[in-house]
């Protein structure tokens, strides 16, 4: 019963503030919102029993991901409202991808069979009736069965950094860089010299 | 017999709400007295007397603080976004408190003692970025907005580093449950034996994570008159305080879970095991928050691109070769948690 409500205001709350991302008329309320829509789909995953997925999502995206995206929209110095009026033309367009995406998954979903093993795996989410917690079942999978999948989404994850870097890196001449080597490896001979000076005569 | 009054849903709820205030005050209590502790040690250091007038050694000197800033008026600033700007404290102030229901002040006494304890807590201090980088954006205020952008880039690359130290620790316990990680000192030594490189690291990593000196250049007064809190007034920038105070003992207490023994005695025989193991915890927080104040009063603050150096080009290669190392060792020794 407890149960059920807390789904329900989790789940209502996600649906809702989606939605208010889009709508919001103040980009930096629509970040807002989607970081409460990550916390919402995380309050989810532990109503599931999967722990480690929902502070992983909080983690990452909610911790990184929506982080970025809020320095962005505060930097971004966009009119807003002019992007705004061109909402009417682009609906249709929207509205058709839309409405793609919602038959293809009606489809996928008119096909859906259960595997035969589920009603087991659904009574509990960890393997052995919970007696390997749920971050210790998924590492022992990711590190032996899965393994080589594993590390090549990580060499993607790389691929996609490396690029990311090289983009939008530019040489600039006639930036003056801290050396910090010769600065530490700096003596006192090197800055300071003590001269006679006669009197009258100066340097 | 009181508890058969009652349906046993709403008693548990009752012995909840009791057991979070049992945490809360006094956490409160100490966030008050370390804005004292941190002015009196500054004075000593610097050769001052601290306060020393509202009460016997100044002893009152925090309440009189909070009833002043309690009573004055808080002022919203014109073009702010209201909502925003009011949401910031509140959030920094919770995210300060909610983060103490997984730390294990003795053996059993923690609210809640989840698998996951260490990915919570990495997730709550994750998001303390939000209050700051809020705050900055909704006063309209060009100096709160760049402490905020400077506060927010320099948290999200303390914590990769912040990160690693930890894997290397978690992955000598093979558990995530701050409990286990205590337990697994108790079997064998302090973290901070083998791991005191990378206690050094966390220790830094605080300081920067906290936005304490000298990596507070969020705050910087000469730059930035006060950084992003400043247009906040009374009660809202109270919360801020409380809130960066409370962060300060909350990473106090991870340093001491992750590498000094959270509630172990020094050493297991008679006169020091006599002590209760929340003091010997107590006792170990207030070591840690001093080395951030002595850090304080001692050092100049870095400059910005040094500071990003040193996150990025520093502590990030070496703790990442760190993790190699410690789990190379532990899988050539048979070590590694659930081996053999």
């Amino acid at each position: 019963m407890i149960a059920a409500l807390i789904f329900y205001m989790f789940a209502g709350l996600a649906v809702v503030s989606a939605g208010l991302v889009v709508t919001a008329r103040n980009p930096v309320h629509s970040v807002l919102f989607l970081i409460l829509c990550f916390f919402n789909a995380a309050g989810l995953f532990l109503l599931l029993g999967a722990e480690f997925l929902a502070m992983v999502l909080v983690v990452v995206y909610v911790g990184a991901v929506a982080v970025m995206f809020l320095f962005v929209v505060m930097m971004l110095d966009i009119n807003f409202l002019k992007l705004r009026e061109g909402v009417a033309q682009y609906l249709p367009t929207g509205a058709v991808i839309g409405i793609v995406l919602l038959v293809e998954l009606a489809v996928s979903f008119g096909g859906w069979s259960f595997a035969p093993d589920v009603e087991a795996m659904l009574a509990s989410p960890a393997p052995n009736g919970g007696e390997v917690t749920n971050t210790a079942a998924l590492g022992q999978l990711i590190y032996t069965k899965y393994v080589y999948l594993f590390q090549a989404s990580g060499v993607v994850l790389l691929i996609a950094m490396i690029g990311a870097i090289l983009l939008t890196h530019r040489s600039r001449s006639g930036v003056r860089k801290q050396k910090i080597y010769d600065q530490v490896g700096v003596t006192a001979k090197d800055r300071v010299e003590i001269r006679k000076v006669s009197t009258g005569g100066g340097i | 017999m009181l508890s058969g009054l009652l349906p046993p849903e709403l008693w548990r709820l009752i012995v909840i709400v009791l057991q979070i205030l049992v945490i809360v005050v006094p956490l409160l209590v100490a966030v008050a007295y370390l804005t004292y502790a941190e002015r009196k040690v500054i004075g000593a250091i610097q050769l001052r007397k601290g306060p020393n007038v509202v009460g016997p050694l100044g002893l009152l000197q925090p309440l009189a603080d909070g009833a002043k800033l309690f009573l004055k008026e808080t002022i919203f600033p014109s073009g702010s976004n209201k909502v925003v700007f009011i949401m910031a404290p509140m959030l920094t102030f919770t995210l300060a408190l909610i983060a103490w229901a997984v730390i294990p002040f003795d053996e059993g006494w923690v609210l809640a003692d989840i698998n996951v304890g260490m990915l919570y807590l990495f997730a709550i201090s994750s998001l303390g970025v939000y209050g700051i980088i809020m705050s900055g954006w909704a006063s309209n205020s060009k100096y709160a907005f760049l402490g905020g952008l400077r506060s927010a880039a320099q948290m999200v690359s303390y914590e990769v580093s912040m990160g690693l130290v930890i894997i290397s620790v978690l992955i000598t316990v093979g558990s995530l449950n701050l409990t286990d990680i205590v337990m697994k000192q108790k079997e064998t030594v302090w973290f901070v034996i083998p791991h005191l490189p990378m206690f050094v690291i966390f220790i830094v990593s605080i300081l920067a994570e906290t936005n304490r000196a000298p990596f507070d250049l969020a705050e910087s007064e000469s730059e930035l008159v006060a950084g992003y809190n400043v247009e906040y007034s009374a009660m809202t920038f109270a919360m801020f305080f409380l809130g960066e105070y409370a962060n300060m003992i909350l990473m106090s207490g991870m340093a001491v879970v992750l590498f000094l023994g959270g509630w172990l005695p020094i050493i297991d025989i008679a006169p020091f095991n006599w002590i209760p193991g929340v003091i010997w915890f107590a006792l170990k927080v207030c070591a840690v928050l001093f080395v951030f104040l002595w850090v304080r009063a001692t050092f100049p603050r870095y400059r910005y691109d040094q500071l990003m150096r040193l996150g990025w080009k520093i502590f990030l290669p070496f703790s990442l070769i760190w993790v190699v190392l410690t789990s190379g060792v532990l899988l050539a020794f048979g070590w590694l948690p659930g081996q053999g």
